[in-house]
């Protein structure tokens, strides 16, 4: 029985020991750096209680990142969960090619954010400012990306180009795990095409529902390599009477003020809020979405 | 029966050409999404000169995509070769270590049935909400304390970021092996310590390779992660060591040739060649791996 003791810890030791030094007492730290005036080079670390979290509410810069980032995320959730939908819809209609759809939608979701990032840039910048030279598009002469009005949306175009596919794939899933007899007793009684999706499909892929909106909205504020490749936060334009960057992330912000201001404790306070947010987001999205499925 | 069939009748002959062009619809959006794939390829075979004068040609001369790889491979910012055999031993090594040593923490889990089991596995699940950014900075500044004090230096080494993919991955690596190995009958593993095989005999022989089909899902989510993965490796290798990920390698290129767009989307095609050449052959387990990985 004791040797048995043994062998249990000796295999869950590398994981254990792994998640204690990556994770745990990481996070540990990263709290109580939150509430100091660390800055990664002096030995000395002083406790200044709440300081940090009170100044970054007033920092134009931060406010910004928050608004926008919140705004990405909703313009994805909708974005790629829509299009997402739309295309399991297709590709679950008993085309000829769908396996060749179905693979080529998801391709771009295997590539890194950060390649398809550079990738995209050279599109706005390039490619469609050309095109629309050629044909003589006012509204596109100039690239969306150094329009701070126009900058985020292009961000989310890339992003529901990268992300649908494999948010169609978890609907199709979803569609094919319904029974085919509940849609034919449905077209029998005279249902056309969208009253089935309405009133079938949509509710008989609730669960579904519950995964993709959990998982476009983790990622978009969490959102990091694309943001970097494809704007680094630019363009500029004036918020709260300060010059800030129009397209800089949360995750960016936090990211530029350790590295580029070297403010180790304001970027770890900024991020330790950006955790708190993101766990009430999540913990709000799937209690509700769970209520629906039981409604459903 | 009759009133039936008069009803079906045009129904039948509508949708005939309905069909071609929802076929041509879901044709047309697909080539649509392709096109980003499609510029990369031609304007990678463009001198400079050319992408600048048009972005949308057809490219003078195929062989200029052999000189512009040439110059990839022979630049001394992109390291091509050695980026890509750098991300290759840290992806295939932290597969490894992340499925073998999660597989037998996840035995250990399932087969305990004691208190403790649960809330360790608890503690696992739990922590998949912590985002990266919490960790990260504090993990550096801990990293470079723990490699000080044992003299084995941790950030920019393969040991370092392949423990710090363990302690990331494995949360997740366990609670989907964790449901998998609940399945696995526990007669199997009686049956063999009759005949006289230890703890540690069982699971090498018996359970782990009832473990392939779960493995499968693992390899694929951990694998496209950590491939394509660019704030770890940014953060535990750093920009200026000698180790470097083919992410990494991309951005320094990106960020030292500025709109050399001939040369920066050359580095981003062979970034993508790789994994669209794996997803051609393994098509079927990647999508079924990643949207498992996902409903669980």
């Amino acid at each position: 029985m004791k040797r048995r003791g043994i062998v249990d810890f000796a295999f869950m030791l590398p994981c254990l020991l792994a998640f204690a030094l990556v994770i745990l007492v990481p996070f540990g730290l990263g709290i109580y750096y939150a509430l100091t005036d660390w800055n990664g080079v002096r030995a000395e670390i002083n406790f200044v209680g709440f300081r940090n979290f009170q100044s970054m509410f007033t920092e134009p810069q931060f406010v910004y990142s928050f608004l926008i980032t919140l705004m990405y995320t909703a313009i994805n959730v909708v974005f790629v969960n829509v299009v997402g939908f739309a295309l399991a819809l297709m590709v679950t209609s008993g085309l000829k090619l769908r396996n060749f759809y179905r693979a080529g939608f998801f391709v771009p979701n295997l590539i890194g954010g950060l390649v398809l990032g550079y990738i995209w840039q050279f599109i706005f910048n390039n490619v469609f400012v050309d095109i629309s030279q050629t044909l003589g598009i006012a509204a596109l002469s100039s690239s969306l990306l150094s329009n701070k009005d126009t900058v985020i949306w292009a961000m989310s175009f890339v992003n529901t180009w990268q992300y649908a596919g494999y948010i169609m794939m978890i609907y199709v899933a979803a569609i094919q795990s319904i029974p085919s007899s509940l849609i034919e007793a449905a077209s029998v009684d005279g249902a056309g095409y969208f009253r089935r999706v309405r009133s079938i499909l949509i509710p008989m892929a609730a669960n579904a529902f519950t995964i993709t909106i959990f998982l476009t909205l983790t990622t978009s504020f969490k959102q990091y390599d694309l943001n970097f490749a494809l704007t680094n936060g630019g363009p500029a334009m004036r918020f709260m009477g300060r010059a800030i960057k129009s397209s800089q992330l949360l995750a960016m912000d936090i990211f530029s003020t350790a590295n580029s201001r070297n403010l180790l404790a304001e970027a770890q306070a900024k991020a330790v809020v950006f955790f708190i947010v993101l766990v009430v987001f999540s913990l709000i999205q799937v209690t509700v979405n769970k209520r629906r499925e039981v409604e459903a | 029966m009759t009133a039936k069939k008069i009803e079906a009748q045009p129904q039948t002959k509508k949708a005939f050409p309905r069909r071609l062009i929802g076929e041509a619809l879901v044709m047309l959006l697909f080539l649509l999404f392709m096109v980003p794939f499609f510029l990369v390829v031609i304007n990678s075979s463009k001198t400079s000169a050319e992408i600048i004068n048009s972005p949308v040609a057809w490219p003078a001369n195929w062989s200029q995509l052999i000189t512009n790889v040439t110059a990839i491979f022979t630049s001394p910012i992109v390291r091509y070769t050695s980026a890509f055999v750098d991300s290759l031993i840290i992806t295939v090594l932290s597969l490894a270590v992340i499925a073998f040593f999660s597989a037998m923490c996840a035995w250990v889990l399932v087969r305990t049935k004691k208190r403790w089991s649960t809330a360790v596995f608890l503690l696992f699940v739990s922590a998949m909400v912590i985002p990266f950014q919490v960790v990260m900075f504090p993990l550096v500044q801990w990293f470079r304390i723990i490699g000080d004090t044992i003299r084995l230096p941790l950030l920019g080494t393969y040991h370092g970021i392949v423990f710090a993919y363990l302690g990331f991955g494995c949360s997740m690596t366990i609670f989907i092996l964790h449901g998998f190995i609940k399945g696995v009958p526990l007669e199997l593993e009686e049956a063999a310590t009759i005949d006289g095989c230890g703890q540690a005999r069982t699971f090498f022989n018996i359970v782990l390779p009832l473990l392939m089909p779960a493995f499968v899902t693992v390899l694929i989510l951990n694998g496209i992660w950590i491939w394509n993965d660019y704030l770890l490796p940014l953060l535990v290798l750093g920009t200026s060591g000698g180790i470097k990920t083919i992410p990494l390698a991309v951005a320094a290129f990106a960020g030292a040739y500025v709109k050399q767009w001939d040369l920066i989307l050359t580095s981003t095609l062979l970034a993508m060649v790789p994994i669209i050449v794996l997803f051609l052959f393994a098509q079927r387990y990647i999508i079924k791996g990643m949207v498992e990985g996902a409903i669980k």
